[in-house]
C-alpha cells in the first residue's frame, strides 16, 4: 500500500468536491497579506517601523503637492471621459481610483530612472512633467505613441498587456552595464507598471525571472485594481501577487495603493534599494478601479455597486483632504485653488485636443524604418502617384 | 585570404563586432560557456566577459524583450535564438513590440536589437529543430531578414546587420553550418540587403536563399549537362526583397524558379511570383514556378529529404519550365 502523503494516479472524487469548494470560497473573497498603510481611510496617520522612516521628510508642503497632483489628474480623467463621450476620442481608459498609486509612486522616482508604463499611467505621465495632452493622441487616432519618451524618460504607452515588462529588465540591465564603465553616473532604477490582470501574462514571470538572476535595477509595480476588465482579481490570482516575488527571491511588497504617503514611501526604498545594486522589488499596489475599464466597459454587467461604494469609501483623496485640514495644512481656500488649477488643465487638454492636427499619411511611410527601404520607397512612390491622379490641372483635389 | 567555415564565419563576425562596437553585447541559452548549441559563439564569452556575452535563462519573450530595453538604452544587442521552432514564445515581442518601435514613436526611437536564428531542415533532427518561419516574419513591416549562404557573406553580413539602425533577424542555414569558403577579412562584402547573382545564365532563372543556394547552384550544373544555361541568384535579403536583380534576371531569361525549403503556400516565392509577374510581365515565357515544402508541419527526419528541395525537384521545375 501506498504511503499516503505520495501521490497516486487514482482519481480520488474527494479531492475534486475539495478543490471545487475551494474554488467556491474564494470567489467569495480575496487572498489577504499584510499591508504597509501610513495613512488609513479616515485620514488618520498609521505607524510602520519598516516605511514610516520614508515618510518622515514629507511636510505639509509635500503633501499639499500630493493632492494638488491627484486631484489635477482625476480632473483630467474627468475631461477625457467627456471628450469620449463627445466623439472626440475614440477610447479613453480611466483612471480614477488610482491616484494615489500612481502619482505616490511618480513622485518617488528621479528624472534619470526610466518608466515604462502600461496604458493607465496618467498619474505617473503627470509627475514625470508629460505633457497631459500628448496622452490623448493615441485615444484621438492621431498619433500611436505621442510624445518624446527621451524628453522625461516615461516610455510611450503600451498596449500589448505586459510587453513592456521585460523592455524595463532591459533597460535596466542596460543601466547596470553603463554604471560599470562610469562610476560617476548617478545611480538610476526602470520602473514596470502593470496590472493584476497582466500580472498573469508570461512576460510577467519572464521578466521577474531575469531580473532576479541579473540582480537588476527595476522596481514591478503593480496597480492591483481588482478588476481584467470584467474578470476579478481572484482568478488571476490564489495569493497575493505581493506573495509571488519571494518564488522570484526579491522583496514583495503589498502597499494600500489608495494611501499615497505609503505608495511613496514604498516606493521611495525599492527605488534607492534597485539604485544601490541591491536588486528588483515587486510593490502591489492595492488599490480599486473605481470606473470602467474603458469607456467601452460596462461595469454594472459583472459587479455590484456595493462594491464600488465600499472603495469610495477609501478614496486615496478624501483621506488626504481629512488629513490635511485635520492638521490644518490646508483649508477651504488651498482646495478651491486646486480646484480652479484642474479646471484650467481640463480647458488645455479640450482646446489641444480639438486642435490636433491629423498626420500625413507620409510620416508613417517615413517611419517604418530608420534606415532606406526600397518597398517603402516603392510604395511612398505610389502613393504619391496615385494621390497626384486625383489633383486637376488647376491643383485642386477633385 | 583564411578559409573557414559558416559557423566559423559568423563567430568571427561576432568578434569584430563586439571589438568594434563597445555597446553590442550577445544574449541567448547556452551561448557563453558552451559556446551555443551550434558552437557559434564559442570563446566570446571567454573574450569578452559574461556582461558583452549572457547566458540567459531560458525564455525566448524574456530574451528579446530584454533585447529591446537594452537597445532603448543605446545598447546593440544580438539575441540567440537557439532553433527555428523556439522562436515563437517570442513571436509577440518581435511582432508587436521590436517590429514598430520606430513607427510608433513617430521615428523618434530606433531599437537596432539583431536575431540570429539557426533554421531550416536536413540536419536528421527531432521536431521543431528543422522549419524556415522567414515568410511569417517578412510579412512584419519593421523588421529586415536576411540570410547568408557562405561564409563571405556570413562573416559580413552579421556584422552589417549590427550596424543597422534597424532590427535585423538573421536566419543562418543550419546544415550549411559547416560548409567552408574563403573570407576576405579586409573587404566586406555589398550591400546586405542586395542580391547576388552567383552564376549567369540565358534560358531561365533560379531564386534560392540560405540552405538552397548550393542546391540551386548543383541544379544549375547539372542543366547544363543537359544543355540548358541557367542563371543562379542567392538573394541574401529576404526583407527588403530586392526585386530589380531579379527582374533584370527574368527580362533576360524569359523563365523564373523560386526555391525555399519553407512551404509554398503563402511563402516568400510567391510574393516573387506576384511581383515579377506584375514588373516583367511580357518578358515571361512561361509561369513563374515554386518549389518548396508542402502544407504540412515538417515532417520527421526519417522522411524530411521527400519533403525538402534537392537538385531533382529544381530540374523538374526547369523542366516545367521549359516546357511552355
Amino acid at each position: 500500500m501506498a504511503a499516503a502523503h505520495l501521490p497516486t494516479t487514482e482519481f480520488d472524487q474527494t479531492d475534486l468536491d475539495g478543490s471545487l469548494e475551494a474554488a467556491a470560497e474564494m470567489a467569495q473573497g480575496e487572498p489577504e497579506a499584510p499591508m504597509v498603510q501610513l495613512l488609513d481611510a479616515e485620514g488618520r496617520r498609521r505607524e510602520d517601523p519598516t516605511f514610516g522612516p520614508y515618510a518622515t521628510d514629507l511636510d505639509g508642503e509635500a503633501l499639499k503637492a500630493f493632492y494638488r497632483d491627484m486631484a489635477s489628474v482625476r480632473r483630467f480623467d474627468q475631461e477625457a471621459t467627456a471628450l469620449q463621450r463627445q466623439g472626440e476620442l475614440a477610447l479613453w481608459v480611466q483612471l480614477t481610483g488610482q491616484e494615489a498609486a500612481q502619482i505616490g509612486s511618480g513622485r518617488a522616482t528621479a528624472p534619470q530612472d526610466y518608466i515604462f508604463p502600461t496604458y493607465r499611467e496618467h498619474g505617473v505621465a503627470l509627475t514625470r512633467g508629460v505633457d497631459m495632452s500628448e496622452l490623448l493622441k493615441l485615444f484621438r487616432g492621431v498619433a500611436n505613441g505621442g510624445w518624446d519618451p527621451t524628453a522625461t524618460n516615461f516610455h510611450l504607452y503600451t498596449l500589448v498587456l505586459a510587453a513592456q515588462v521585460p523592455h524595463a529588465v532591459g533597460y535596466a540591465m542596460g543601466i547596470q552595464r553603463d554604471q560599470k564603465m562610469d562610476a560617476a553616473l548617478a545611480p538610476a532604477a526602470t520602473v514596470a507598471y502593470f496590472g493584476d490582470g497582466a500580472s498573469s501574462e508570461g512576460d510577467v514571470h519572464e521578466s521577474m525571472v531575469f531580473a532576479a538572476s541579473y540582480k537588476a535595477p527595476v522596481v514591478f509595480f503593480c496597480q492591483n485594481n481588482h478588476w481584467a476588465i470584467s474578470v476579478p482579481f481572484e482568478v488571476q490570482s490564489r495569493i497575493p501577487l505581493s506573495n509571488r516575488a519571494q518564488g522570484y527571491g526579491f522583496p514583495g511588497i503589498r502597499v494600500d495603493g489608495n494611501d499615497v504617503i505609503a505608495v511613496h514611501a514604498v516606493t521611495k526604498w525599492a527605488l534607492e534599494r534597485a539604485r544601490a545594486g541591491e536588486g528588483p522589488v515587486l510593490i502591489e499596489a492595492f488599490t480599486y478601479r473605481l470606473g470602467a475599464h474603458t469607456t467601452a466597459d460596462d461595469p454594472t454587467k459583472y459587479r455590484h455597486s456595493a462594491e464600488e461604494d465600499a472603495w469610495r469609501a477609501k478614496d486615496p483623496l478624501l483621506r488626504l483632504e481629512k488629513y490635511l485640514r485635520s492638521e490644518g495644512l490646508a483649508d477651504d481656500a488651498f482646495f478651491a485653488e486646486v480646484a480652479e488649477e484642474g479646471k484650467q488643465l481640463a480647458a488645455y487638454v479640450r482646446k489641444a485636443t480639438l486642435e490636433m492636427a491629423n498626420p500625413d499619411i507620409r510620416s508613417a511611410f517615413a517611419n517604418v524604418y530608420a534606415q532606406a527601404h526600397p518597398l517603402v520607397e516603392e510604395e511612398t512612390a505610389w502613393f504619391e502617384k496615385y494621390e497626384a491622379g486625383f489633383t486637376d490641372a488647376e491643383g485642386e483635389n477633385a | 585570404m583564411p578559409t573557414m567555415t559558416i559557423a566559423k564565419a559568423i563567430n568571427e563576425g561576432l568578434r569584430a563586432a563586439l571589438g568594434s562596437e563597445p555597446k553590442s553585447l550577445l544574449m541567448g541559452e547556452d551561448i557563453g560557456d558552451l559556446g551555443g548549441v551550434y558552437r557559434v559563439t564559442e570563446g566570446l564569452k571567454k573574450e569578452f566577459g559574461a556582461d558583452r556575452v549572457v547566458d540567459s535563462p531560458l525564455a525566448e519573450s524574456g530574451i528579446i524583450g530584454t533585447c529591446i530595453g537594452l537597445a532603448l538604452r543605446g545598447y546593440r544587442p544580438i539575441a540567440e535564438i537557439q532553433f527555428d521552432g523556439f522562436v515563437f514564445p517570442g513571436f509577440n515581442q518581435i511582432t508587436t513590440q521590436l517590429a514598430k518601435m520606430h513607427a510608433r514613436s513617430d521615428g523618434q526611437l530606433t531599437v537596432p536589437v539583431v536575431i540570429r536564428i539557426p533554421y531550416g531542415g536536413g540536419i536528421g533532427s527531432v521536431e521543431h529543430h528543422s522549419e524556415s518561419p522567414e515568410a511569417l516574419f517578412a510579412h512584419t513591416a519593421g523588421l529586415r531578414i536576411i540570410t547568408p549562404s557562405n561564409p563571405q557573406d556570413a562573416y559580413w553580413m552579421i556584422q552589417q546587420a549590427v550596424e543597422c539602425q534597424d532590427p535585423v533577424i538573421v536566419f543562418e542555414p543550419k546544415r550549411r553550418y559547416w560548409l567552408k569558403g574563403e573570407v576576405d577579412l579586409e573587404k566586406p562584402t555589398s550591400d546586405p540587403f542586395s542580391a547576388h547573382v552567383l552564376r549567369e545564365g540565358t534560358d531561365a532563372t533560379v531564386v534560392a536563399y540560405g540552405p538552397l543556394v548550393p542546391v540551386a547552384l548543383a541544379a544549375a550544373k547539372a542543366a547544363e549537362e543537359d544543355g540548358r544555361s541557367v542563371e543562379v541568384i542567392d538573394l541574401r535579403s529576404i526583407s527588403p526583397l530586392d526585386f530589380d536583380t531579379v527582374t533584370a534576371s527574368v527580362e533576360k531569361t524569359g523563365r523564373l524558379v523560386v526555391a525555399h525549403e519553407a512551404p509554398t503556400f503563402g511563402g516568400i516565392g510567391g510574393e516573387i511570383a506576384a511581383r515579377i509577374s506584375e514588373r516583367a510581365f511580357y518578358a515571361l515565357e512561361a509561369p513563374v514556378i515554386r518549389v518548396g515544402g508542402f502544407h504540412m508541419p515538417y515532417p520527421v527526419a526519417r522522411v524530411e529529404e521527400h519533403y525538402l528541395p534537392d537538385i531533382d525537384r529544381i530540374l523538374d521545375a526547369l523542366d516545367r519550365a521549359m516546357a511552355y
